[in-house]
């Protein structure tokens, strides 16, 4: 069975902007990191060629900027995460040290990933996008405590309302956001469904077409 | 009150309201491949649990295979691992692998239609965005993650909150030359690549009425360009005679009880919506994108867009960083805009009707000097019949390297991939930088006939003009 799950309540640490509307995951994480059977070669890969020229060398995205270095939070633009929908993006995320992201809006299903590996993605305002990117720009290395109780993502001086769905919220802060066990209780009612529910059937005869 | 085919279909399949609000969903039909799946058994045997119902998982292999030598081991040890990871997979838990030997290998959006696994009324998931594909048969089909993979082998359920429905209407006669493609292309740089958050698509109207399935699979194929995480067509006469007499079909006294079912799930006439939208079928010209977002897009007639003419600073800021990355500039047009390759494929156009309706056109002409050009069927059957109707060879005397099937440069995760900064005009589905396998190759989406045209003159072209005598 799966490990018991802790609630996750509040993250406190840098931010660091990845900004642009329509952020895909092909850019998140480009596809040739996909192949492999694991998550494990993951980590430090994410926005791998936003970040890094074919030679290796430095873009100088912020991300690589060192006063962004540890940053628990990204900051992204509108439909974060379109595209893919692979995993392996969310996965790229938080095995390199990041525990949230924030932004105007989440593609639906990075949304969905996100939220099943314990990785809350959460929607501000376009004009607390602004406010909170222009804080970057002038004081990079800002502590942010986000909040999921309060919905609050504050700097120490402003509060920015977040927005999430009442759901995954309600998974979050009551540690279910890993689904699995919640959805082996119904065994019963999903059996019936099972007996009643048409599923393809493979017919011999027809097979000659 | 009348109810839209999704809420019937999701009310068919809930099981319950989870603790925190979702609702727990009984999918009908799972896909996987070697790509997202791996981690989820793994997840399974990690915690020690078996697949629930394996009767209703099905098994391909698609986006690693590389499309021109398909002898094991591969030349790429990794995509080896993969392959025989999924067969493994598949063993243990007693689940159908179309594998490479069993003529119905292909591209999961390919073989479930084809194959006659995806039908009206169903959930249907599988990890991989482009799920949304089987809508066009009447079913609500969605991608997941990997995570989520495990939950459906696991219990065969998911959790999901319900989307909103939006009937997207195109009404009226498509003009000659105008396909599926052109018509999805449209629809994404209208309402935008973020627009359909939060909806699925109904797409209904009398062009849609009017389409063949394959095209509605393009259509529904795009949904997730749009971002409304699936799209349908109700299910109709077009949809009940595709689908006769395929393997995993109903027949016999079976189909017609089964007819009678999947016509109960079409969206009733008073059926209310969370929004509409209608399209004048006329107003769609061949259509072609320019930028880096498949909602930057044009008529091929259309100059690219000022950027005084974005709607907001965003929206300024992201066609500038497109049109840098692509070379282009506002006011130029798109035709003779010369391409390096030329790509016809993918879940998105790699159906035995984009090869029918193209390979007349190339009878008697030949890819322009300096082009490559690929044809990669999207599945065994289809490359099969191929074969047999005349198809693969017009393609190969054209000058068309015609290859085997998988999802090839859809997303170069095989040896399929563009160098360098080369310009690609191509019938799959994302003009993502980085897409097709060059951090600064560039990808032109377009339907298969402008793909065609672009191969015969070595540049962007309106195929009207290409094809002048033909009645496309």
């Amino acid at each position: 069975m799966p490990a018991t799950l802790q609630p996750i309540t509040r993250i406190i640490g840098k931010a660091v902007p990845v900004p642009g509307a329509n952020m895909d995951t092909d850019r998140i994480i480009p596809a040739r990191f996909l192949k492999c059977v694991t998550f494990d070669e993951l980590t430090g890969k994410m926005f791998y060629d936003e970040r890094f020229n074919s030679d290796g060398t430095s873009k100088g995205h912020p991300i690589d900027a060192p006063q962004h270095t540890g940053a628990s939070i990204i900051i992204g633009g509108e439909n974060f995460g379109c595209g893919s929908s692979r995993e392996h993006a969310p996965q790229a995320i938080k095995r390199s040290g990041v525990r949230a992201v924030v932004a105007e809006s989440f593609a639906e299903i990075f949304f969905g990933n996100s939220s099943g590996i314990g990785l809350p993605c959460v929607c501000v305002s376009p004009a607390d996008l602004t406010s909170i990117n222009a804080k970057l720009t002038t004081q990079p290395e800002t502590e942010w405590t986000l909040d999921l109780r309060t919905m609050q993502l504050t700097d120490g001086a402003i509060a920015y309302a977040l927005h999430m769905p009442a759901e995954p919220r309600e998974a979050f802060l009551t540690g279910r956001w890993d689904t699995v066990t919640e959805l082996m209780n119904a065994t019963a009612r999903v059996e019936e469904l099972a007996r009643s529910l048409p599923a393809p059937a493979y017919t011999p005869l027809n097979h000659a077409r | 009150m009348g109810k839209t085919l999704f809420q019937k279909v999701w009310e068919a399949h809930t099981v319950g309201l989870l603790p925190d609000g979702r609702t727990q969903l009984f999918i009908a039909t799972h896909f996987v491949h070697e790509v997202t799946s791996p981690q989820a058994f793994a997840m399974l045997r990690e915690s020690g649990l078996p697949v629930l119902h394996p009767e209703r998982t099905f098994a391909t292999v698609d986006h690693i295979i590389p499309t021109d030598d398909q002898r094991e081991p591969f030349a790429d040890e990794r995509a080896q691992k993969m392959i025989s990871a999924l067969r493994r997979n598949c063993r243990e838990s007693g689940i159908r692998f179309f594998d490479l030997p069993s003529g119905q290998q292909g591209i999961v959006h390919m073989i479930g239609p084809e194959l006659g696994i995806s039908q009206p009324g169903m959930t249907i998931v599988c990890g991989d965005s482009h799920t949304a594909t089987h809508g066009a048969l009447g079913a609500i089909a969605m991608g997941i993650g990997s995570t989520q993979v495990r939950d459906v082998l696991a219990t065969q359920t998911l959790a999901l909150s319900p989307l909103k429905v939006r009937q997207v209407r195109v009404e009226g006669l498509l003009r000659p030359g105008v396909s599926a493609k052109d018509v999805a292309l449209h629809i994404i740089n209208l309402l935008g690549a973020q627009g359909g958050l939060g909806y699925a698509y109904e797409f209904a109207g009398s062009a849609i009425e009017r389409m063949d399935m394959d095209g509605r699979l393009t259509l529904c194929n795009l949904a997730i360009e749009g971002a409304a995480r699936c799209g349908y067509v109700n299910p109709d006469e077009t949809t009940f005679a595709y689908l006769k007499g395929r393997p995993y079909a109903p027949q016999g006294a079976d189909w017609d009880a089964a007819v009678a079912r999947w016509r109960s799930f079409a969206s009733d006439a008073d059926a209310t919506y969370d929004d509409i939208v209608r399209i004048n079928a006329a107003d769609i010209e061949p259509t072609v994108t320019w930028g880096i977002s498949p909602d930057m897009s044009v008529g091929i007639s259309a100059p690219l867009p000022e950027l005084t003419q974005a709607k907001n600073d965003e929206q300024r800021r992201a066609w500038q960083t497109a049109y840098d990355y692509m070379k282009f500039a506002p006011g130029e047009s798109m035709q003779g805009k010369k391409v390096d390759v030329v790509f016809i494929g993918s879940c998105t156009n790699g159906r035995i009707q984009d090869f029918r309706t193209v390979a007349p056109l190339l009878r008697g002409r030949h890819v322009a000097a300096g082009v490559r050009a690929l044809a990669v069927p999207g599945s065994q059957m289809t490359a099969k019949l191929c074969e047999e109707e005349g198809i693969a060879s017009i393609f190969r005397s054209a000058g068309f390297e015609w290859r085997l099937p998988g999802c090839s440069m859809c997303l170069a995760m095989n040896p399929d991939k563009l160098t360098g900064d080369q310009l690609c005009a191509s019938t799959s589905n994302r003009n993502f930088k980085g897409r097709q396998g060059s951090p600064a190759g560039r990808t032109l989406l377009m339907s298969p006939l402008m793909a065609a045209a672009a191969a015969i003159t070595g540049c962007v072209s309106n195929p009207h003009q290409v094809f002048p005598n033909t009645q496309l």
